[in-house]
């Protein structure tokens, strides 16, 4: 791999360079990501197999190219609304995420320089830990016969109502969505705070402002940035989830990645679960998109001229 | 202490404690002397004594860790390549190539992989598995040694060349020591994310191929046993081991956003 580079002009050798340090990475990003997302784009206008997969390509002469997932996509509202009640489970995470999110980044941005490392990566451990971990631990903590339980449905039973179940159900996927997701919402917020201007927060309070005017007219317009960086970071994983709906989730909280994943590994549809991925990578990238323009406007706006990033 | 600061102090409390208390019941149930995850009764060893004896958890534990050992070799190789080259090249592909299997859920990669080796006739195992993953690894590491890069000085292999040194060994002698703490972090970050993986591996894996999150998640869609508290326990202390040591290498791991997604 000893190059001469007298051997070869500096220009061809530069390029040579080029491509042996970045052929082999794009050529496996290639193979292993790219080539397997475009196939399930063709996937999606093919006809399922009679047992499974895909149906033969050319049969009978003709070619197996169709919209027909995608109308049954638009004409079966059930998906549709599965859709949407992912949307809405994901933008209630990103909300919660934010509520909680926001102390946790401000304390670690206002902290002696020595404690903030630790104090982030205190946050970011329980990221690291095994995802089913983090969820089976709320099946621990949501069980009929733990304290959590006992205690919700002795006060209920005290105001003459039935016991709820607290496991395997909305709340559940709802409480465990947020616990999972909510690292993402802190690092950009923090990242946001930790270079806001102090001496504004001071003139403000020499001009009279109480502590909620100075958080809500200047600290919380200017992490904008980090609040759509964070709501996209949270969003996005949160929109596509299937384990925790479908180890804490009761029968009616399947989202689309349940349904995604039902249509790969038990109906076995793979043009229609490659139709719902679709949707769901648009929708994905469509907000992914938003949030940066969103956050890019919002910089240039003369409101947020003090401008975080000074 | 003012008292917008003790506020603040009680929220973000408020925060960790919802952070922790999940994992600290885990574990905490590991030693529990009873098969319900209820009531503390009495401390025990048992459920990992057990663990040792539970040759599906073992056999588990050994694919997971033979994938992660190939998928975070390889993944470091491709991945510190592919962070020199975001670092030194503008490039309109590569970028998206990287960071798209990070950005996007997981379940999409997951799904077209599958399609992917099942019309291949690659059969669904092992290497499936470690293929996927490294895929998904190489973004991390790239990121991490694109951030460490950026923190070099880059004239000193500029002057490496000057001196006459070939491009391989200006990488060889300069670049790389200076990056490797950079690279070990993301070898340490790939190899925890391997391990731990479940959405990708659950549709690579096949019928007959378990990992260990393959193996806790049909432990736990059974039924709630300590014994899922015990080796939980084990693969926590592990990988939050492996990351402290990243972190402490690559303290860009906690700067931005990109440590984490």
């Amino acid at each position: 791999m000893n190059i001469k580079p007298q051997a070869l002009s500096a220009a061809s050798a530069a390029r040579l360079g080029r491509w042996l340090v970045s052929g082999p990475p794009l050529l496996y990003l290639l193979l292993f990501f790219a080539i397997p997302s475009l196939i399930m784009v063709l996937a999606s206008f093919r006809s399922p197999g009679e047992f499974g997969g895909l149906a033969p390509l050319w049969e009978d002469g003709k070619l197996d190219l169709n919209l027909d997932s995608y109308a049954r996509f638009f004409s079966e509202p059930i998906y549709a609304q599965i859709f949407l009640k992912s949307v809405w489970y994901a933008l209630f995470t990103t909300l919660f995420c934010l509520v909680l999110a926001y102390p946790l980044a401000a304390l670690i941005a206002q902290s002696p320089r020595r404690y903030r490392d630790l104090l982030l990566l205190l946050v970011i451990l329980p990221f690291w830990s095994n995802f089913l971990i983090r969820i089976y631990a709320w099946m621990i903590i949501l069980g009929p016969n733990a304290a959590v339980a006992k205690t919700v449905n002795g006060v209920l039973a005290w105001f003459g109502h039935e016991p709820v179940p607290l496991l395997f159900s909305s709340f559940a996927v709802l409480i465990c969505l947020v616990y999972v997701h909510l690292p993402f919402m802190v690092l950009p917020l923090y990242a946001n705070l930790e270079k806001h201007d102090q001496a504004l927060l001071d003139a403000a309070q020499d001009l009279g402002a109480n502590a909620w005017q100075r958080f809500w007219r200047i600290t919380f317009p200017l992490s904008l940035p980090g609040v759509y960086a964070g709501a996209a970071l949270v969003f996005i994983p949160a929109l596509g989830i299937f384990a925790i709906p479908d180890i804490l989730g009761g029968p009616g909280d399947s989202l689309i990645g349940n349904i995604i994943k039902q249509q790969f590994l038990e109906t076995r549809d793979w043009p229609f679960g490659s139709v719902l991925s679709i949707v769901l990578t648009v929708a994905a990238l469509a907000l992914a998109g938003l949030a940066a323009w969103v956050g890019r406007r919002n910089l240039g706006t003369p409101s947020s001229a003090g401008d975080a990033r000074a | 202490m003012r008292r917008q600061h003790l506020g603040l102090w009680l929220a973000a409390a408020a925060g960790y404690a919802f952070l922790y208390i999940p994992l600290v019941i885990v574990v905490a149930y590991s030693f529990n002397d009873s098969r319900l995850n209820a009531e503390w009764v009495g401390f025990t060893l048992d459920w990992y004594r057990r663990l040792f004896h539970n040759d599906d958890m073992l056999a588990a534990a050994g694919n997971s860790l033979l994938i992660a050992l190939t998928a975070s070799a390889v993944s470091t190789v491709l991945g510190t390549m592919a962070g020199v080259a975001l670092y030194r090249y503008k490039s309109r592909l590569l970028p998206i190539l990287v960071l798209a299997p990070i950005a996007i859920p997981e379940i999409l990669m997951g799904v077209s992989l599958l399609i992917f080796f099942v019309l291949l006739n690659f059969t669904l195992g092992l290497a499936s598995v470690a293929l996927a993953h490294i895929a998904f690894c190489i973004g991390f590491v790239a990121i991490v040694v694109r951030a460490r890069l950026a923190g070099t000085d880059e004239t000193l292999t500029e002057a490496a060349r000057d001196c006459g040194a070939s491009p391989w060994n200006a990488f060889r002698y300069i670049t790389l020591p200076l990056i490797m703490p950079g690279v070990i972090a993301g070898a340490l970050m790939a190899f925890t994310l391997s391990i731990d993986d479940f959405v990708i591996t659950f549709f690579t894996a096949g019928a007959g191929t378990v990992t260990l999150p393959l193996q806790i998640y049909s432990m736990i869609k059974i039924a709630v046993t300590p014994e899922v508290n015990a080796v939980s326990t084990l693969l926590m202390l592990l990988t939050l081991a492996l990351i402290i040591i990243a972190s402490k290498l690559s303290p860009s791991l906690l700067r931005s956003e990109e440590g984490i997604a």
